[in-house]
């Protein structure tokens, strides 16, 4: 039999305040335990929350950038439950009205493009976190995390392959990055993925039982994971199980997922309205404002470099997956107005570069302007393309700029004819073998006579005039 | 006359014009607390050194002229407010031990005024209670009677201020728990409008119900504290952002034209006692003779207004009181296994039965399956309650009825019979669940000498015609004169 599989995503996102979702205190990240503490968010009796109207903007924000429906009027919600990093022993969250609901995210994948329904967004505070002592039984209660504020957003069940959930998950990504309103780290959970997965057979139209996945901290991991469960799903029926509605946390060193049975026991929240916090009413002309105000978005920024910059999709995509790098491009575009070879320069040696080096864009050692320039001394002729890879890794190693390098190291281009004919000649001079057979019709020697020339030249001939030099002798 | 005596309006009086001291007035009344608290029991923690270290500090504001009225004042505290330094308690062995590392609104508000905290007073534990016999640590007596209760929750407060152990004392009523002490112990109370005065900093109970007001010896004294105390407070999303009015001002307008309104239902509910409706109708003539008119108006859900509060308030106080769990603060029980045992141990221990009880009753309601049937129907129902008020204010400026249906009981009467103490709060609750402002005043005595009391209720916003009205009524009555036989009897300050 065949099976399909239906997977929804629940996305955590910390959103960038400089402070906390109900107090002053610093939402920033790394401080030592507790000191990013106030009664409030250490569920001192008597405290009480003031909302932040900043986590209020990023998440209409956020609505406004995925075609939610904000919701002008919604209601902050107790989820009651105990934990020791929970410190009032509730969760203030949205419930019963969210304050965005609604939406879309349009993703390709599989070579289809697909729109994706999100189902929600919704505000709350994150918990602390414990830290366990390895030598002794003992856990410490960190709560600096304690009342960070996170949007939720959980997507409709329309994903149904793991590349899918992962454009999906990439597509969110971008688009917070793009907004500025999350930092977007996985590894420090500043961005975090839940994956609910079923599989059906092929064809049934009721969804089969779900298990809900956590423990992914990367792209990767995502699809691997839901890659896995789907796997292990379909194996357990066809053996004649039966899959059970259940949390199960990803093993990326062992790729497989792990019932977390024992931990989670069917847990009932009980969440009503909090009494402390006021229903959220917004403004339509202040929702209007943000909207107005939303930066062009990813999908937007990707076919306009088609369209109006002539980049391929592919180039474009690569450029536009990520806001650090569409913005690198985009100001090495304002210093050095050509697209396609400034794009080249980036997608190709820049990101080989980082990658190698295992740097963000925002990190890169060399900054834009510096690139365009490199650019700039390639589109005039003045290095060859292979020498600007060169120059672009001596940039990186020294800081200094690309001209200074090339003169400096004496990179730059052979132009001349006249210097370029000599070498030409010698190297024709010096296989009469390999002219004979090219004559005879073995064009491919060609690359053989523009290696030996380049080499001749220490890589500095211009390979144009190298090949139109040669095939003017060879051709004659 | 004895300092312990005085209304704060004399007493800024004295000490304005340097007649008295704020260091003798505060000696005072510690020796007062000294002589008289062991038989009432109304403080928890009385800050001697601390109130004398704060008066020495009033009598110099006094001394350069311009100080408030409050200046140099003895106040008592709810021990549900936070105070900084001081420890707060909640009347709970859960927090017995806990120091809050910062002051109430309220507090600060009133140390601003130069008020001084004498100390923290007993109430029932997590104001859980109408008679202070669920204080964790001993139950306070009445002081008309000190083998009866003072009401509760805030009883401390209640009978401190009447046996003569502070000029003030601050209470808070979720459903009733400063006009139903203030009833059984003959002082005066205000439950001010949900959100006129912060709730940042008092321990919460019902977070939708909860408010603080004062509790003195007449209504002119309540104006006096509450104008000190109300206001918008930007730590309290519920607190209206309005201005707090100065609510001595137009106390001595009189009551003519104002049209009193009585609702039918509340003089039929069963277990009204002959004395206190004979007392609440004294009151209602009073207020005739006085020149105000009357007419008859319909409160049809009070039935139900037991019924709502005993869900919504311990639905909120079941996730309110989540908090104490034995990881940051307060009591842990000790040598547990796991993380469950110690959740269970330290919250079976560090509370008493009847926070325990609502704490049941709260989590039950909330739960998956009956959410809808309770917490959500009674707040369907409270909504309706509302609309009745709003009806009934279109035809009257304030409805009068009894506070209790009766004065105050014995200790250990009601103990066994929750329900009955439950539903002996049919009076008062209504105006917490409408958030309504609301004033219990003496008006007369049982024949067996107990204060009883007589309740307005306003507006939403409309605390100066419960002052008003109140003024007026004891402007021309005694009833708020007379002190517990305690204060005669014994030979103190």
């Amino acid at each position: 039999m065949r099976y399909e599989a239906v997977i929804g995503l629940e996305v955590h996102a910390q959103l960038k305040t400089a402070s906390k979702i109900f107090c002053g205190c610093s939402a920033s990240f790394g401080a030592p335990p507790n000191t990013h503490t106030c009664p409030v968010c250490l569920g001192m009796p008597g405290s009480l929350p003031v909302l932040n109207e900043k986590a209020v903007l990023y998440a209409v924000r956020m609505a406004l950038a995925t075609n939610c429906r904000v919701n002008l009027e919604s209601r902050f919600a107790r989820k009651n439950y105990f934990y020791p990093d929970l410190p009032k022993g509730y969760q203030i969250s949205q419930y019963e009205a969210p304050v965005a609901e609604h939406g879309w995210l349009d993703i390709e994948a599989n070579g289809a493009a697909k729109r994706v329904g999100i189902t929600r967004i919704h505000m709350e505070e994150d918990a602390g976190k414990l830290v366990h002592d390895p030598h002794r039984p003992v856990s410490r209660v960190d709560l600096n995390r304690a009342g960070t504020p996170l949007i939720e957003i959980v997507s409709e069940p329309d994903m149904r392959a793991p590349e899918e959930a992962g454009a999906y998950l990439r597509g969110i990504h971008a688009i917070l990055r793009y907004l500025d309103i999350c930092d977007g780290n996985m590894e420090e959970g500043g961005f975090r993925c839940d994956a609910n997965v079923s599989v059906r057979p092929l064809g049934q139209k009721e969804f089969g039982v779900r298990a809900e996945v956590k423990n992914m901290n990367s792209f990767k991991n995502v699809e691997r994971a839901i890659a896995h469960e789907i796997r292990r799903q379909v194996e357990l029926i066809e053996d004649g199980g039966t899959v059970i509605q259940e949390t199960r946390l990803w093993d990326a060193d062992l790729g497989k997922t792990f019932s977390m049975r024992g931990k989670e026991e069917a847990r009932d929240y009980r969440y009503f309205p909090d009494p402390d916090l006021l229903p959220l009413v917004l403004d339509p002309a202040w929702v209007e404002e943000i909207r107005a105000g939303l930066p062009e978005l990813p999908q937007a920024k990707r076919a306009r470099y088609v369209a109006e910059l002539g980049l391929s999709q592919e180039d474009a995509g690569v450029l536009t997956a990520d806001h650090a790098l569409a913005r690198y491009f985009e100001e090495a575009l304002s210093v050095y107005n050509k697209p396609r070879p400034v794009c080249n320069q980036i997608t190709g040696a820049l990101l080989a570069l980082l990658n190698a080096k295992n740097l963000s864009v925002d990190a890169s050692p060399v900054p834009p302007e510096r690139l365009a320039a490199l650019v700039g001394l390639v589109e005039d002729g003045t290095v060859s393309g292979n020498t600007a890879k060169t120059v672009l890794e001596k940039m990186a190693a020294t800081g200094r700029p690309p001209r200074e390098i090339v003169e400096a190291e004496g990179l730059v281009q052979v132009s001349d004819e006249a210097l370029i004919e000599q070498a030409v000649d010698e190297v024709l001079a010096a296989g009469p073998d390999e002219v004979a057979a090219y004559k005879g019709g073995k064009t491919k020697l060609m690359g053989f006579f523009v290696g030996e020339t380049m080499r001749k030249t220490k890589g500095k001939a211009n390979p144009k005039v190298v090949n139109g030099l040669l095939k003017k002798k060879l051709e004659a | 006359m004895h300092l312990y005596d005085l209304t704060i309006a004399q007493a800024s009086g004295l000490l304005a014009r340097r007649e008295i001291s704020s260091e003798e007035l505060v000696r005072a009344l510690l020796a007062r607390v000294e002589a008289v608290d062991p038989l009432v029991q109304s403080y928890v923690t009385v800050c001697g050194d601390e109130a004398l270290d704060a008066a020495k500090h009033a009598d110099q504001q006094l001394a350069k002229g311009g100080a408030g009225p409050l200046c140099g004042v003895p106040v008592a505290i709810k021990d549900v407010f936070c105070t900084q330094g001081v420890r707060t308690t909640c009347s709970s062995k859960i927090l017995e031990t806990h120091v809050p590392v910062y002051d109430a609104t309220v507090v600060a508000k009133l140390k601003e005024a130069g008020a001084i905290l004498l100390g923290k007073t007993n109430m029932d534990e997590f104001a859980m209670g109408a008679s202070t016999e669920n204080s964790g640590f001993f139950p306070t007596k009445n002081p008309w009677d000190l083998t009866r209760v003072p009401g509760g929750s805030s009883g401390g407060s209640a009978a401190a201020m009447a046996a003569g152990l502070c000029l003030s004392a601050i209470g808070t009523d979720t459903g009733g728990s400063i006009r139903q002490p203030a009833s059984h112990c003959g002082v005066t109370g205000i439950k001010p409008t949900y959100g006129r005065v912060s709730r940042y900093g008092i321990v919460a109970f019902a977070s939708s119900l909860d408010q603080a007001g004062p509790i003195c010896r007449d209504a002119e004294d309540c104006a006096l504290v509450l104008s000190a105390i109300s206001g918008h407070d930007p730590l309290d999303s519920t607190s209206i952002p309005a201005p707090a009015p100065d609510y001595t001002k137009n106390l001595g307008q009189g009551v003519k034209g104002l049209r009193l309104g009585i609702p039918k239902e509340v003089f039929d509910a069963p277990g009204l006692s002959p004395e206190v409706r004979k007392a609440v109708d004294g009151a209602i003539a009073l207020f005739q003779d006085l020149g105000a008119h009357t007419v008859e108006v319909s409160l049809p859900r009070t039935d139900l207004a037991v019924a709502v509060y005993y869900i919504i308030a311990p639905a909120e106080a079941s996730s309110n009181l989540a908090r104490y769990d034995g990881v940051k603060y307060g009591f842990r029980a000790p040598n547990s296994e796991s993380l469950k045992e110690m959740y269970h141990t330290t919250r079976s221990r560090g509370f008493g039965p009847e926070v325990r009880r609502r704490i049941l009753i709260g989590t039950y309601a909330l739960s998956a399956g009956y959410y809808d049937a309770y917490y959500k129907k009674a707040s369907q129902v409270r909504t309706l309650l509302v609309q009745d008020f709003q009806t009934a204010f279109q035809s009257c400026d304030a409805i009068i009825s009894p506070v209790a249906p009766t004065p105050a009981f014995r200790i250990g009467e009601r103990v066994h019979d929750p329900l009955a103490m439950y539903l002996a709060d049919i009076f008062t609750i209504p105006a917490n669940l409408a958030g309504l402002p609301a004033l219990a005043m003496p008006c007369g005595f049982s024949a067996e000498g107990l204060p009883m009391g007589v309740q307005l209720m306003a507006r939403h916003l409309d605390e100066e015609t419960l002052f008003r009205a109140a003024c007026a009524f004891q402007k021309a009555t005694e009833h708020h004169l007379r002190r517990p036989p305690l204060a005669n009897e014994r030979k103190t300050a």
